[in-house]
């Protein structure tokens, strides 16, 4: 028996193009990932207040590096990312908001949340 | 009605009975996380800005120092679950899969106790 290369196949992830719901839903795993990651930046912030002043100070000095303070604003955006769209999660457990209307609907308003958050953070905390 | 067949059974294959507790605790800790979060926020500010004494004070304060220790515990929890989630979607062997898998559970253990034993020291020296 030959087999048939020409049968149809399921969409190739470099070829498909995402819709808006499943780059949130890769985004959110892949913000789990790097918060996961980033949980090693929040050790060596506390560590560095429990080993004193000189440590306290190097670890504000190395913070202060705007490259660094770049990433942080980063980690602070993944986690307001990644929070809004578990609420969204929690939502969806309880059996709700399936239809496509409004799963393109609540996908902007995570958006815009987890940006206003972030914004709000940056200019009032 | 078992539809396990006799040697899949002696192979120990099959469900492991946890999946339920492993979903149920992604969620109860997710949830727990949410409020905690907003501290963690401050605490991150703090730290990165206020002067030391500051930071210390407002660790040693027991609202903060309990808020900040019942993030520690769910967020590792919470990260652990889910890494182990992203490790058994994407490593295909069964061999490196249980070790990653292990292996990430022992990472995210250690980095709680020393996230633990960080904070005791900051709230017991005050």
């Amino acid at each position: 028996m030959t087999t048939n290369t020409n049968r149809p196949i399921s969409p190739h992830l470099q070829i498909y193009k995402l819709p808006l719901t499943g780059i949130i839903s890769i985004t959110h795993r892949i913000t789990g990932v790097l918060l996961s990651i980033g949980l090693i930046f929040f050790v060596y912030i506390i560590s560095s207040v429990a080993d004193g002043t000189d440590s306290y100070a190097a670890m504000q000095d190395l913070m202060s590096v705007w490259l660094i303070r770049l990433i942080y604003w980063g980690f602070i955006y993944a986690l307001f990312f990644h929070l809004c769209h578990g609420v969204r999660h929690l939502i969806w457990d309880t059996g709700q908001s399936f239809e496509n209307e409004t799963l393109e609907h609540y996908a902007k308003i995570e958006l815009i949340a987890s940006v206003a958050l972030t914004l709000f953070t940056f200019i009032f905390v | 009605m078992d539809y396990q067949s006799p040697l899949a059974k002696v192979r120990g294959l099959g469900s492991a009975k946890s999946g339920t507790s492993h979903w149920w605790m992604q969620r109860v800790s997710a949830v727990v996380l949410i409020p905690l979060s907003f501290r963690l926020i401050t605490f991150l500010d703090q730290s990165l800005n206020a002067p030391y004494q500051q930071t210390v004070d407002w660790l040693a304060s027991p609202f903060n120092a309990v808020c900040i220790m019942a993030w520690i515990l769910a967020v590792f929890y919470h990260a652990a679950l889910g890494v182990q989630v992203v490790i058994e979607d994407y490593v295909a062997a069964e061999g490196p899969k249980i070790i990653s898998v292990w292996a990430a559970n022992i990472v995210f253990l250690l980095l709680a106790l020393a996230a633990l034993i960080a904070l005791l020291r900051i709230i017991l020296a005050g």
